[in-house]
């Protein structure tokens, strides 16, 4: 074993902190992290296929239990909801079973984001890796398991033939881009935050659990009759109104998509903000 | 690109949260209650780096001496860029490998083959690169068939070959390396020892962090005696040592042997 038989790792490291930045210097700094993140996303799909499989190693149907699982949950709840709100059963279990399974992903992405950054404490105190790899990661997993329960939607619809129209189904394209910007800026946020504030997961865990009553989840928009208008004010139903509604085959209204992108917007300030001033300070805070 | 690293008066200082005040309601009542904030604000910190200053060049072995809690993996973990600085700067150029952790990405759910396969990521290495890395990891640690099986069932031996053989398969211009690497280094392999002085030699900038003397005395050209975060004494191995020990020191009989009959000495740059 001779020095020369020795790997070269590819790239150059050029390493440059200085204590006292400008917020250009911060602002440059972030920008940076984002990049080279996202560069790596090799090792993000990587690292999030690897997440899934370890989780199902050694079971026989694999990831494919969250989709029997997600599938139990919407046959039972869609006919009990049916029953009780009295609604027509061929018409409410698609609509439930896409909810469900667009609502699992925004759940546990949210709840998994508040743990990005301390669920990797090991690793960003022993090797430098920009932060929007772990953030990335959280996105990319989840993504994985949308995947998997699409397939809910997909049987519900076989099984009671019920099709949407597909003119529209396309238009959830531009709403899910707008998906992983906002999932991304989220998983920066929240692992900022929890990392820094212990007590912010347990208030997430809350606001998510009202949101899931809130945002037209199990129930129908309509069924508000003329006071729909105040679902506008729901970042949550905007958001996931914003893909929903073309799959199911009702594209949301302009003014659900003028304020799914206004309340994108102010998100992605806000992680702006606080990502570029407490970047740097994270792997104290583990 | 020739290899450097510049730390000009550097600070660490960890803010100490601890249990409720850490918490959202101190912030908020601090917030609220108008003047008490700059009170609150005066928080326990932990100062583990005190105004740092070294400069090392392509041939330079630094050692890293000082008794626990000085400061001597903060700076190694600041020189690899994972703690940034609040006062002062640090500048290293050149590919740099910092074996701080030796647990660094293992995951005992993954198999031994997986394990290699992240870590080459992790580096930045390509496809080829990796599957020469996993072949040399392979080799060197004596997997053979269990390279395809979770770490987790591995014998602790098997363990600490496999963070061993990838933590050394990589040749940096700019090498950190913490004490725990050479834990038990009497009952260490001879082909471990081989294997790290080659990597050693083969770098061009050196810091490493130990207590061990006929280490520090082979390897280093400066030794860097750390005390609660300041540095205390910096120049020659054997002076800092000796200061640092209260008595003189030398090379164990046992390593001058060997020297003489190896004439190897990793100390000197290649």
């Amino acid at each position: 074993m001779d020095g020369s038989s020795h790997l070269q790792p590819s790239e150059n490291v050029v390493l440059d902190l200085a204590a006292d930045q400008s917020w250009g210097e911060r602002n440059r700094a972030a920008w940076r992290d984002v990049c080279d993140g996202l560069a790596q996303w090799r090792l993000v799909w990587t690292l999030a296929w690897l997440d899934i499989r370890l989780k199902y190693r050694g079971s026989v149907l694999g990831p494919f239990w969250l989709t029997l699982s997600t599938g139990a949950m919407v046959a039972a709840m869609g006919i009990l909801y049916a029953v009780l709100f009295r609604l027509e059963l061929r018409d409410y279990i698609p609509y439930l079973g896409l909810s469900l399974v667009l609502w699992g992903f925004v759940g546990a992405l949210v709840s998994d984001a508040c743990g990005a950054f301390t669920t990797n404490q090991g690793m960003i105190r022993s090797v430098r890796m920009p932060f929007t790899l772990y953030a990335a990661r959280i996105v990319v997993r989840n993504l994985i398991i949308l995947g998997h329960n699409a397939v809910v939607v997909v049987v519900a619809n076989l099984v009671l033939w019920t099709w949407p129209p597909a003119g529209v189904a396309w238009l959830a394209l531009p709403g899910l881009v707008l998906w992983l910007a906002v999932s991304l800026s989220l998983a920066l946020l929240l692992g900022a935050l929890c990392a820094r504030l212990h007590d912010i997961p347990p208030i997430v865990a809350n606001v998510m659990q009202m949101a899931f009553f809130l945002s037209a989840v199990i129930w129908k928009p309509e069924q508000l009759d003329d006071r729909q208008w105040m679902l506008a004010l729901n970042p949550f139903f905007c958001l996931l109104e914003v893909v929903r509604g073309p799959l199911f085959g009702t594209p949301p209204s302009l003014l659900v998509v003028g304020c799914a992108l206004g309340y994108s917007a102010v998100l992605f300030a806000i992680t702006w903000l606080v990502f570029a001033r407490v970047r740097g300070r994270i792997a104290f805070w583990l | 690109m020739t290899s450097s690293i510049d730390v000009e008066g550097l600070s660490l200082s960890f803010p100490l949260y601890h249990g409720n005040a850490r918490s959202l309601k101190k912030t908020v009542l601090s917030t609220v209650t108008g003047r008490m904030a700059s009170d609150n604000r005066n928080r326990v910190v932990v100062e583990a780096l005190r105004d740092v200053n070294l400069a090392l060049r392509p041939g330079d072995r630094l050692a890293l001496v000082g008794g626990n809690g000085a400061g001597k993996t903060t700076l190694l973990r600041a020189m690899a860029g994972i703690y940034e600085p609040v006062a002062g700067r640090v500048r290293v150029l050149g590919s740099l490998n910092a074996l701080v952790d030796p647990h660094l990405g293992m995951n005992p759910e993954l198999t031994g083959r997986e394990n290699i396969m992240l870590r080459g990521m992790y580096l930045g290495l390509d496809k080829k690169a990796i599957e020469g890395l996993a072949e040399d990891v392979a080799a060197f640690a004596e997997l053979t068939d269990f390279l395809d099986l979770p770490v987790r069932i591995y014998s602790s031996g098997m363990i600490v070959r496999l963070g061993f053989a990838l933590a050394t398969s990589v040749q940096p211009q700019v090498l950190l390396m913490d004490e725990w690497f050479l834990a038990g280094d009497a009952g260490f392999m001879e082909k471990a020892r081989v294997r790290l002085e080659n990597l050693v030699r083969g770098v061009e900038i050196l810091v490493l962090s130990s207590h061990v003397t006929d280490v520090v005395l082979q390897w280093c050209t400066r030794a860097l005696w750390m005390d609660q975060g300041r540095v205390r004494a910096d120049g020659p191995p054997a002076e800092v040592l000796s200061a640092y020990l209260g008595h003189p020191v030398q090379l164990s009989d046992w390593a001058q042997q060997r020297m003489a009959t190896t004439g190897s000495d990793p100390g000197e740059a290649g």
